[in-house]
């Protein structure tokens, strides 16, 4: 990767973290507030994010569009018929984001504004991170 | 002319922004947009006991995600530092009252420091927050293939079935630990 890509992720990144902060997705009162349905402020964020994800996909791929570097953009399809894997894994980490009121990007978000605690749940990620990897043979998918 | 970056900004003006990191991503590098894989990352490039899952060129795979992550610590900065909002979070009243019932008292900041200071550490639900909170956000995201940005921003702006169970299951576990496990915490 040349500096320039580096550059690239980097921007695209700090205007990802500050739109985070700017929007206060990264607070845990406004998790609690979404998970009490009393308002409807993050229910606007990630509805508008995936209308217009939703649209900007679907022009990438009509138009069989290519990336900078030219080539042809695939986006992976994802197994649904592993369903368990989906359900359960997505309800552990449903409890993990009420309980810390922070998500992955969040986690990071939070950290960089000064809030340094946040390494302790980070650090306890990595190990759950770990934890998936070790046992991932043993559970349903 | 700075105060729009000192204020808060409204779901309609963060959300398509949001929404726009997927094409751009997609654009710039046929990249797909998903903050946790950076932790699977992270295993990899220490990959203690030599487990399977981490076997890969995490380099390879994950250099641009850790340079966007980077990015995102350092907005991070600007956005909750520099140009941090000085006044507390217009909350719904019924959401303040909730949580006053709950004990929390501290209302000033993005999160309450009842339970996210490092003196909350050495409390109950402070450590069960903080380190139970943490691994399960990992544990799940890896176990699901994706958090909050990979699932319910990527997948379902590619319209993925899996990524809308995956997001059924974020809200039934958010609703469990909001509604019936969180105030056994707190009590």
């Amino acid at each position: 990767m040349k500096f320039s890509e580096y550059l690239k992720y980097l921007l695209i990144g700090t205007a990802f973290g500050f739109v985070l902060m700017k929007s206060e997705v990264v607070s845990w009162f406004r998790i609690q507030e979404m998970f009490r349905f009393d308002a409807f402020h993050m229910y606007g964020i990630i509805g508008l994010a995936v209308v217009v994800g939703i649209i900007s996909v679907q022009i990438i791929k009509r138009n069989n569009m290519k990336d900078a570097q030219g080539n042809p953009i695939s986006i992976p399809p994802k197994d649904a018929s592993q369903v368990k894997r989906y359900l359960i894994g997505g309800s552990m980490f449903g409890l993990g984001w009420a309980l810390l009121g922070a998500c992955p990007g969040p986690m990071f978000a939070l950290l960089g504004s000064g809030l340094t605690i946040m390494i302790i749940p980070i650090l306890a990620a990595l190990a759950g991170t770990y934890t998936y990897g070790l046992l991932r043979d043993k559970l349903p998918h | 002319m700075f105060d729009i970056l000192y204020q808060p900004w409204p779901w309609y003006v963060a959300g398509p922004i949001i929404g726009l990191t997927v094409p751009l991503l997609l654009l710039l590098g046929g990249k797909m947009f998903g903050v946790s894989a950076n932790l699977r990352h992270a295993c990899a490039a220490c990959n203690f006991g030599n487990v399977e899952f981490f076997n890969y060129d995490w380099k390879t795979a994950g250099r641009w995600n850790i340079t966007f992550l980077a990015g995102s610590v350092l907005g991070g900065f600007l956005g909750g530092y520099v140009f941090a909002n000085p006044e507390p979070i217009a909350l719904a009243q019924s959401t303040i009252a909730d949580l006053q019932a709950w004990g929390i008292q501290d209302f000033n900041g993005l999160v309450p420091d009842d339970l996210f200071s490092w003196s909350s550490l050495g409390t109950l639900p402070g450590l069960i927050v903080l380190i139970v909170g943490g691994f399960l956000v990992g544990f799940g995201a890896r176990y699901a293939g994706g958090c909050t940005s990979g699932h319910a921003i990527s997948g379902l702006s590619d319209l993925q079935l899996a990524s809308l169970i995956a997001v059924i299951g974020f809200f039934i576990g958010g609703l469990l630990m909001t509604w019936f496990i969180y105030p056994i915490i707190l009590s």
